[in-house]
């Protein structure tokens, strides 16, 4: 499973380091949504600091979803799923795989979009090693459920449309516990408060590995 | 003239002899379950009669909420069909579907057919809510935890929907919704505990303040259990209704065009032949 899982992972991100979608398009997109946020909320820094965490995690969100639709359409021509389950590499190294490469995408978008925060919202953040530790444990939700919807949705021709719309609500205490802790971790006064939204973000993740790791065979079979 | 040759082929299934065309005849409801289905409508029926009587004038107005109150012996029923009946439902299903000893397209029925009820349910819920919000909180919407779990849990269900209306095989189908029901069911846990805290944590006092609390007299406390039992009645018989429906849906599904070459067919008198000359003429 975990070679199965290194294999895939190494082959998704050598298509991204030889396409370059995800740094040519999906963290520009990141960074418009950025300014965009900056333009609804007018010029006042106060207020864009106030709603740095939030903001963060929304542009995250988004690009969450262009990320996975990248990791699916991948496979989508050629027949390259086809490959993959004929080429006997076990279903929970596959999904691994792709969880892993989306995932390490996602962490280069996050530490570009937190620059942009910093940056652009003047943002200050008292307690780094929380935002770290906030991103991590988020990215790895997201990629766990994105994986899973984008295979699920992987052989309609709605895709593009029914992706957002089922895994964003699913990704909705990603989004409240990652912008809390960041929050907490921009306020540095109470890690405390913090610390029960690390919890549940860490129960959000192994509830959807689990799940992925388990079903992944059978949601294949789907497609 | 032609008009007749254009228009959308109009189905009806009995129009059609199953013997000598080879379309397998739509499936026919048994007596008992028709009975059934007809007992707890009127049941259904007479309790919501009863609820709204019992609701409206029988039952004394609230001290302090005044006629408001009566709110409570729709909102609350509603929500416990919406919430926990339906999506319960929808989700033990979508299990029952996936684990494989007890596959069967019953199972992704009935979830189907509960998840659409719950929907109507669901707005329901948030429609009541709403319009005892305004004049109790002064606001349509409070970003209160509750509400903001029914929402999503709304949004949850349309996605289910929306998966559900694109084409595929049955099977196919079945699975992949109830996939998608079972990540939503593990998801609401997670909403549930986030929510609470990200409300309690932001502001101080709740907004469904303890004042709120309502003296319960002997007669409301029977309209309100009433209520409960009449709307649980209602969910029911939609369920089975729309259960049937569902049945006959995927029989037409099925065999939508076997039944249309038939009626060409049986139009011009034979497999070769055109539209018969006194449909033309007499348009």
């Amino acid at each position: 499973m975990w070679r199965d899982a290194a294999l895939i992972a190494g082959k998704d991100l050598r298509i991204e380091g030889r396409s370059r979608v995800a740094l040519s398009q999906v963290a520009p997109f990141g960074i418009v949504a950025l300014v965009l946020f900056a333009f609804a909320l007018g010029p006042d820094r106060q207020v864009m600091a106030k709603g740095a965490p939030g903001l963060f995690w929304v542009a995250v969100l988004f690009c969450t979803v262009l990320a996975i639709q990248r990791s699916v359409s991948v496979e989508s021509s050629d027949g390259a799923s086809d490959g993959l389950r004929l080429s006997g590499i076990d279903p929970a190294g596959l999904y691994l795989g792709k969880a892993v490469a989306v995932a390490a995408q996602l962490i280069v978008l996050e530490a570009l979009l937190a620059a942009g925060v910093v940056l652009l919202y003047g943002a200050r953040i008292a307690v780094p090693w929380m935002i770290v530790v906030s991103c991590v444990l988020g990215t790895i939700g997201l990629a766990a459920t994105g994986t899973l919807y984008g295979a699920l949705s992987s052989g309609l021709r709605v895709r593009e449309t029914l992706l957002p719309f089922l895994l964003l609500p699913i990704a909705v205490p990603v989004l409240l516990a990652g912008t809390r802790i960041w929050q907490a971790a921009m306020a540095g006064g109470t890690p405390s408060s913090g610390m029960a939204w690390l919890r549940l973000l860490l129960v959000f993740d192994v509830v959807y590995l689990a799940a992925g790791v388990v079903l992944f065979g059978p949601i294949q079979e789907t497609a | 003239m032609t008009s007749d040759l254009t228009a959308a082929p109009v189905i009806h299934p009995p129009a059609v002899s199953a013997s000598n065309t080879g379309v397998t005849p739509p499936p026919v409801q048994s007596t008992r379950s028709k009975t059934t289905e007809r007992v707890i409508g009127v049941l259904a029926l007479v309790g919501t009669a009863a609820t709204v009587w019992l609701g409206l004038w029988v039952t004394p107005p609230d001290e302090h909420q005044g006629d408001l109150v009566r709110l409570v012996y729709i909102h609350p029923g509603v929500a416990w069909v919406a919430l926990y009946l339906a999506f319960g439902l929808a989700a033990v299903s979508s299990l029952l579907y996936l684990w494989p000893r007890t596959r069967s397209l019953f199972w992704d029925r009935l979830a189907a057919a509960a998840v659409e009820v719950g929907v109507v349910f669901n707005v329901c819920t948030l429609v009541s809510g709403s319009i005892w919000g305004k004049p109790t909180w002064g606001v349509w919407w409070a970003w209160d935890a509750r509400l903001t779990l029914t929402a999503v849990l709304l949004v949850l269900f349309l996605g289910y929907l929306a998966l559900r209306r694109i084409p595929a095989e049955p099977e196919v189908r079945a699975r992949r919704s109830a996939f998608v029901a079972l990540f939503a069911a593990i998801d609401v846990p997670l909403v549930h505990f986030s929510v609470n805290w990200w409300n309690t944590l932001h502001q101080g006092a709740t907004v469904l303040n303890p004042g709120l609390t309502l003296k319960i007299h002997g007669s409301m406390a029977w309209t309100l259990l009433l209520g409960f039992v009449a709307l649980t009645l209602v969910f029911v018989w939609m369920l089975l209704v729309r259960y049937r429906v569902g049945v006959l849906e995927d029989w037409l599904d099925a065999n939508e065009l076997d039944l249309a070459l038939a009626e060409r067919q049986s139009e011009g008198g034979g497999p070769f032949g055109g539209p018969a000359d006194d449909r033309v003429g007499a348009a």
